[in-house]
């Protein structure tokens, strides 16, 4: 009698539900997710980067059509986990404390006319002026102290090179990839040498990103996962992309100033998907989820449990909203450089534009549910 | 008597008027603190700390109005390429320059310090530190003749830069009257690897460092009679400090006008400062300065490519403008603490509030309501002083001699550390620390220096707690 007593009690308890809703979580667990998150986000985006430096090494080792649309290809997929990562910036982490790489990876505007010949100055350039010594010295040695931005290094720097001007209405830069072999191209073979060194640079950069947030380590991470305005740095990072860069500086000014070529990825004419994968980002940290490269799903702790469990409403406000935020960026269409000129394409942007501004609100507000108060989304 | 002595009323009477004596002596005197103090900005007010202090819009800045601040702030950090360029909203930089954007000096909207020391060797051109050229005319300071107005340490390729800055520092130590032990640091500016020939003989050079960008709209929003009024208070004390006020011919409104900005209060309106430092500091033209600086001598520079006619159009540059009006300005940390009140309390004794004037309300300023009718704590009364031969540069600008400096407003002072990670003050950066700052005050100031340096250890740290407090 008693062993089935017992048995029925042990099965009642495996049968019980968990209750999920009221999921408690410790600020620490939440924390040390998000660690993982950026780990797992600047890890996947050194792979992608490497993988677009070898698809660079054979390209320039033997320049043909087919090697530049693979480096394009490689370059497009290295973009998809990069873009996810900007979600970690704005609180002087690693990525853009005072000796940050950020502008020397992601820089723009790029000076064209700085790193190769373009439309009315077509010797311009460190490229054809064969006096200069073509390093990675050289070119973080234009990354301008104080804050300012990098003009002729990282991934749009990578992309110009790969692709060229943009002059196409419909389409991206049509750069040949004869512009890099000897007798065809002016300095191929300086050309060949600025586009292996730029790889190298940005797959050192990123290097030390996922230095700095590897775990078990003596690093930022570390002391990170001690400090106890942790949390707020997470929101202050999302939050300022949500308002101040992403729907700001990105998308309004874009929208404001019709300019076809004020837009991040103008050579490729990837904005759409530069769009697409911040707001992922942002995604990211509020869920505590992170889909890797490889089809993998990281999931644990989250901001989103957190602040639920003082004040579910807000909790769910965000999620809607960030997921109404995802929606609309998905549906801008592709070339971004057209959205922002006619009316349909215009009002699908400010429509981006509105759901990230309504998201950074409830942040704001689901913020003050875990004692954060006046959240500051203005960058 | 004896037994008298002996009675307990007896010692506690004593005893209290003992301690009565004793506590009216060492009782100090704190400022009062009055709840919404610490609202430097007024309404425009923001409560942050940290590198981001500067760069929040106003924050009684409505929703529909934040757009323009973000484009705003996009034309001012954002580096601007050489021309041509496929990003034509950003092309035309140079011929000559000092830097490729307002932010790089501005840095994250603060204040710039001088180039950095390795070793006692300079590490690198100053961009944040500007050198105003001038040389003497018959009707006032002229522009050097092969090197204009400003002097440009960079330049697009093809094109040469006007040359190199050398900085050396001579040490000056002293003792406060306590003894205790202080060093100064005298800069000497040096012209090297001239592009274009020697300097003038009689060159005149003022060095002006990027100062920070918060409260801008809320110092024009002062009304220029309270700034006047200022000038008459002073002369009315009779205690040495004669402020006056420069008058200066603005581009925007076409006219001379009371001046508010620049180092020696050399620039009336914002809008007229933003398109002056475009085209001064990164060769960018617009309407009301649509000429590049490139002088007769210059022929690379005149011969070199130009942006677009002009290079920073009207919308972008209202923009730049409007954001360079609405930044806000950060809370005062710790305003009701004892020691911030202390300080408070001792730097009217001291009488540094003849010349920095703490409180104002603001008039109307046409469309921007969020600095209209603010009150607000800028400490400055926005006047010329002579400040004595120790800081004075030599070189007139405007009615301002060469050894007058406008006295600038000491609200984000103590927050230049989070931003911009440095503590370098005055006109060129020289003092490394607040302290020094106060040090260098001489002339009309001397009296106030003396002052502070005659408190005792307590009061001075007191005061300097104040300081960093704003």
């Amino acid at each position: 009698m008693r062993k089935t007593l017992l048995a029925a009690a042990l099965l009642g308890a495996l049968l019980s539900p968990v209750h999920a809703s009221a999921a408690e979580v410790s600020r620490e667990a939440v924390v040390q997710q998000y660690s993982q998150i950026v780990f797992a986000s600047y890890e996947d985006s050194l792979l992608t980067a490497k993988a677009l430096q070898n698809a660079i090494n054979a390209f320039v080792a033997a320049p043909s059509e087919a090697g530049l649309n693979q480096a394009r290809q490689a370059w497009l997929a290295a973009r998809e986990p990069y873009g996810q990562t900007e979600a970690f910036r704005f609180y002087g982490g690693p990525i853009d404390d005072a000796r940050g790489p950020e502008g020397q990876i992601n820089a723009w505007p790029l000076d064209e006319a700085y790193i190769d010949g373009v439309k009315g100055k077509p010797t311009s350039g460190v490229v054809n002026n064969r006096k200069v010594v073509i390093s990675k010295k050289l070119l973080s040695s234009l990354n301008e102290r104080g804050g300012e931005e990098n003009i002729s290094t990282g991934y749009h720097a990578i992309e110009f090179l790969l692709w060229g001007q943009d002059f196409d209405s419909n389409g991206a830069g049509k750069r040949s990839y004869t512009d890099f072999v000897d007798g065809q191209g002016n300095n191929a073979d300086r050309r060949r040498e600025y586009l292996k060194t730029a790889a190298e640079l940005l797959v050192d950069d990123l290097s030390y990103l996922v230095a700095a947030w590897q775990p078990n380590s003596n690093n930022f991470r570390a002391r990170f996962e001690k400090k106890p305005d942790a949390l707020r740095q997470m929101l202050v990072g999302i939050g300022v992309l949500s308002r101040a860069e992403l729907a700001g500086e990105r998308i309004e000014v874009a929208l404001d100033s019709r300019n076809q070529e004020d837009e991040h990825s103008c050579f490729s004419d990837n904005t759409h998907r530069d769009i697409a994968t911040n707001a992922r980002g942002i995604q990211n940290v509020w869920l505590g989820e992170y889909t890797r490269v490889d089809g993998s799903l990281l999931k644990g702790a989250s901001l989103r449990d957190l602040v639920a469990a003082s004040n579910a409403k807000a909790a769910e406000r965000v999620t809607a909203d960030m997921a109404a935020t995802q929606a609309r960026a998905e549906a801008i269409k592709a070339p971004f450089d057209q959205e922002i000129v006619n009316k349909d394409g215009r009002s699908r942007v400010q429509a981006t534009v509105a759901a990230l501004k309504k998201q950074a609100s409830s942040l704001v507000e689901a913020a003050k549910a875990i004692g954060i108060k006046k959240l500051n989304v203005n960058g | 008597m004896t037994k008298l002595f002996l009675r307990p009323a007896s010692w506690l009477a004593a005893g209290l008027i003992l301690g009565g004596l004793v506590g009216f002596t060492s009782l100090p005197e704190l400022a009062p603190y009055h709840d919404g103090d610490e609202k430097l900005g007024g309404d425009t007010t923001v409560y942050e700390t940290g590198r981001n202090a500067f760069s929040l819009s106003a924050a009684n800045m409505a929703s529909e109005r934040q757009t323009r601040f973000f484009v705003g702030n996009s034309f001012f950090k954002k580096a601007w390429v050489e021309a041509p360029s496929s990003t034509t909203a950003r092309d035309g930089l140079g011929p000559h320059f000092i830097a490729r954007s307002c932010g790089a000096c501005h840095a994250l909207d603060g204040r710039g310090a001088p180039p950095q020391f390795d070793k006692q060797l300079q590490a690198e051109q100053p961009m944040a530190l500007l050198f105003r050229l001038s040389v003497p005319g018959a009707s006032g300071p002229q522009p050097e003749p092969n090197y204009g107005g400003q002097f440009n340490n960079d330049a697009i390729p093809g094109v040469k830069p006007e040359g190199k800055v050398q900085i050396s520092y001579q040490p000056q130590t002293g003792s406060f009257p306590d003894g205790e032990p202080f060093e100064l640091l005298q800069p000497q500016y040096r012209f090297t690897e001239l592009g274009y020939g020697p300097l003038h003989p009689q060159v005149q050079v003022s060095p002006r460092i990027a100062p920070q960008m918060i409260g801008l709209g809320l110092l024009e929003a002062i009304r220029e009679q309270d700034i006047l009024a200022n000038a008459r208070a002073q002369a009315a004390a009779n205690l040495g400090v004669s402020g006056r006020a420069n008058y200066v011919p603005d581009a925007y409104a076409g006219k001379t006008m009371i001046g508010r900005f620049g180092w020696k209060a050399n620039v009336a309106t914002i809008a007229h400062q933003s398109a002056g430092a475009f085209n001064g500091d990164i060769g960018i033209t617009s309407r009301h300065f649509a000429q590049e600086e490139c002088l007769p001598a210059q022929r690379d520079c005149r011969q070199a490519a130009r942006g677009g006619k002009p290079e920073i159009p009207k919308d972008k540059l209202d923009a730049v403008i409007f954001y360079s009006r609405t930044l806000a300005v950060p809370a005062q940390r710790e305003a009701d603490s004892a020691e911030v009140r202390r300080g408070k309390w001792l730097f009217s004794q001291a009488q540094c509030s003849s010349c920095h004037v703490a409180s104002y309300t603001t008039g109307p300023l046409r469309g921007l309501p969020e600095v209209s009718g603010q009150k607000i704590s800028p400490y400055t009364d926005l006047l010329l002083h002579d400040m004595g031969p120790g800081l004075a540069d030599g070189r007139p600008d405007g009615l301002a001699s060469g050894q007058e400096w406008k006295t600038p407003p000491l609200w984000g002072i103590g927050l230049f550390a989070d931003v911009n990670g440095h503590t370098r003050y005055l006109h060129d950066g020289r003092a490394r620390t607040l302290s020094e700052a106060i040090l260098w005050h001489g002339g009309e100031a001397e009296a106030a220096k003396q002052r502070f340096m005659a408190f005792n250890k307590t009061d001075r740290a007191a005061l300097l707690r104040f300081l960093e407090s704003l």
